[in-house]
């Protein structure tokens, strides 16, 4: 090895993979709109074109207000957003006030696996901005599938689950859990491009 | 003038094979009364086994013990005649079906399509994909490119001198003379075209007729052609004769895979699209099965016409075996395509929002994609609907983000109250009246919910949304 080589020809050539290249490199992100957030988060904000998983404790907590600056930035683009399979009922008064204009959003109903089918061809299909989906009983093969079509789309993904899949392994680049008592905050427990933060990120939803 | 010509030597068989499951089988068309039945086309496998068209049934079957035979179908055999003239109207607005045979005027047609060498491609392609043999030439008169299509293919005759010369070597049989003329003709010697075209014309008038004298003229161009000029027929109606009774829809794609490819080039020929098709699916001895297939907006794309279709096939109960599958579109309305932004952002394999809107449908089901847009009714429950928006302004008071479908009963500790109350009195005109007091309340968990109690109580707690 008596060859020396320069460091710089071989970054331009790709060979070496440095760490920080996918937070603050190709990756865009979407500003979440809650600063706090955007502080802790590598890139400063929800990562562009893959699968961001939230985790629930119960619903009704704010899970939509914590989307809200992004989904109503992405209701003005060309590109809808589409609601598959949702719990309940999007009001569309409260959706409204949140800033988000309806005439994007397209609601799709489905049941078990066709819900996960229907999420996985709005993303793959590059026609939508992005993509909320409430998987239920759902491994990490199922998820990868929706992070690879996020990708192959160019589209946002949100999934929601309850605060127990924290124990399953999930190829989001994105997790991030939502706590409501005793004071209510949001905790990163994965994000891809850097170390999540270790402490609770003190956030008011309802402030 | 030009016109091309592509003559269809082997129409019936290939009409039959273009949907037949095995091609490859020794395959005859029988026509003629009971005791005198012969083979009027035959495919490779028949010929390689020695029987051939004109053949008797009995000396096919002396040759080869097992093949398969289906009745010659006259009408079904026009009717592709028909379908191909409709394919071939994409590329003229002059097409005339001759026997066995189409014409279209191309002169004008090049200028948009290509020289005849790029137009000549195009129309092989097109043949070729739909499974038909073909020989295929242009002459300035459709007689003179059908006579061409057999002795030149592939050749344009240009000039009115250049047709003389080509014609000049041609046999008399090949012309389409009666065969009392052709006879007579060699009997007097003249057996190509060069010798009779170097013949006085009242001379031959006097002698064969003034039919033989018509042909002649049409054929140089000298009189009108003569012949009716194609319109496509505004309905689409295809079917396909299962060689067996099929009992599971899975042995319907492949038949169904070709009506939509036929249907789609149908459209394009025309410059139309669909957005209601029916699929009909016959039973012996009791009513045929009928799918309707409603899209959003007219379509004519053959990849998305058969995943929708397929679809709905696929999520069919079969009542009883299926005998024959048919595909029928009576309103074609134009085609609009989507325009596309010059520097569109999208990724280069996306597929557009309707696209992705008709795959949905198709297998979630007609109503699984929809909009929800306000209405101009207080009640929450009637608040919004599915369709185009009553009003713009939104609500002043604080509104969930999720509703339930139904009020349920708000279980646990009495929640705290955060805001209300909101006094909801209406609908006294109808049969949904309300009185209620709406809340925003926080439970046990820490979840914002929007409850409501009766009218001026502060009890008996009903839950009718989440704050998301």
């Amino acid at each position: 090895m008596s060859a020396v080589l320069a460091l710089a020809p071989l970054l331009e050539a790709r060979q070496v993979w440095k760490g920080k290249t996918a937070a603050n490199g190709t990756g865009s992100h979407q500003p979440t709109g809650w600063p706090a957030l955007d502080s802790v988060l590598p890139g400063g904000g929800w990562p562009d074109a893959a699968l961001s998983e939230v985790l629930l404790p119960v619903d009704g907590v704010g899970e939509l207000r914590l989307l809200a600056p992004a989904l109503a930035r992405l209701s003005q683009t060309t590109r809808p957003i589409a609601v598959v399979a949702p719990p309940y009922v999007p009001c569309v008064a409260g959706w409204q006030q949140l800033g988000i204009a309806m005439q994007q959003v397209e609601i799709i109903q489905a049941q078990g696996s066709d819900a996960l089918w229907a999420a996985e061809q709005c993303l793959r299909s590059g026609s939508c901005s992005a993509v909320l989906a409430w998987p239920q009983q759902v491994d990490d093969r199922v998820l990868r599938k929706l992070q690879v079509a996020a990708g192959t789309g160019q589209a946002q993904a949100w999934v929601f689950r309850d605060r127990h899949c924290l124990r399953q392994p999930s190829p989001a680049a994105l997790r991030v859990e939502l706590v409501s008592q005793p004071t209510p905050g949001i905790r990163v427990h994965k994000c891809r491009g850097a170390h999540a933060p270790a402490t609770l990120i003190a956030l008011d939803l309802f402030g | 003038m030009l016109w091309a010509c592509f003559t269809l030597p082997n129409l019936a068989m290939d009409a039959v094979l273009r949907s037949h499951p095995d091609p490859d089988r020794p395959l005859v068309l029988l026509d003629g009364h009971a005791h005198d039945r012969h083979l009027v086309a035959v495919n490779v496998a028949a010929r390689q086994a020695g029987l051939y068209a004109g053949q008797k049934l009995a000396t096919a079957q002396a040759l080869l013990a097992d093949f398969e035979m289906r009745p010659y179908d006259a009408a079904a055999t026009a009717g592709w005649l028909r379908f191909l003239a409709a394919l071939a109207y994409q590329f003229s607005a002059e097409v005339c079906l001759m026997p066995g045979a189409i014409a279209l005027e191309i002169s004008h047609s090049q200028r948009l399509f290509g020289a005849w060498p790029q137009l000549f491609e195009r129309l092989q392609q097109l043949l070729q994909a739909q499974g038909f043999q073909h020989r295929l030439a242009a002459a300035p008169t459709p007689q003179a490119a059908a006579v061409m299509a057999a002795e030149r293919p592939l050749q344009a005759v240009t000039g009115r001198g250049e047709l003389h010369a080509a014609l000049r070597g041609v046999a008399v049989e090949r012309i389409g003379f009666s065969g009392n003329t052709c006879a007579r003709l060699k009997a007097m010697g003249l057996r190509t075209m060069g010798q009779v075209l170097q013949m006085d014309r009242s001379h031959l008038q006097r002698r064969f007729g003034q039919d033989m004298v018509s042909l002649l003229a049409k054929l140089l161009g000298e009189a009108p052609d003569g012949l009716e000029r194609f319109r496509p027929a505004d309905v689409f109606d295809h079917h396909v004769e299962l060689s067996h009774e099929v009992e599971n829809t899975g042995a319907l794609i492949f038949p169904l895979r070709r009506l939509t490819q036929d249907l789609a080039s149908y459209l394009a020929g025309r410059d139309g699209g669909v957005q209601h098709f029916v699929l009909c699916l016959d039973h012996h001895g009791r009513p045929a099965t009928r799918l309707d297939i409603r899209l959003l907006a007219p379509e004519r794309d053959a990849a998305m016409l058969f995943e929708t279709a397929r679809g709905r096939l696929e999520a069919l109960q079969l009542p009883a075996p299926v005998l024959d599958l048919r595909l029928k579109a009576r309103h074609l309305p134009p085609f609009v395509p989507e325009g596309r932004d010059l520097f569109d952002t999208r990724p280069a394999h996306a597929i557009p929002m309707a696209q992705l809107r008709e795959r949905l449908r198709a297998r979630l089901g007609d109503e699984a994609i929809y909009r929800l847009a306000p209405t101009v009714d207080p009640r929450p429950e009637r608040a919004q609907h599915k369709g185009p928006a009553d009003t713009v302004q939104t609500a002043p008071q604080p509104r969930p983000s999720w509703l339930l479908t139904q009020p349920v009963p708000l279980r646990g500790a009495p929640p705290r109250i955060l805001a209300g109350p909101e006094r909801m009195e209406t609908g006294w005109w109808d049969e949904g009246g309300i009185r209620r007091d709406y809340y925003l309340v926080q439970t046990a968990d820490g979840q914002r919910a929007w409850a409501f109690c009766p009218s001026g109580e502060a009890d008996g707690w009903m839950l009718h949304g989440w704050f998301a």
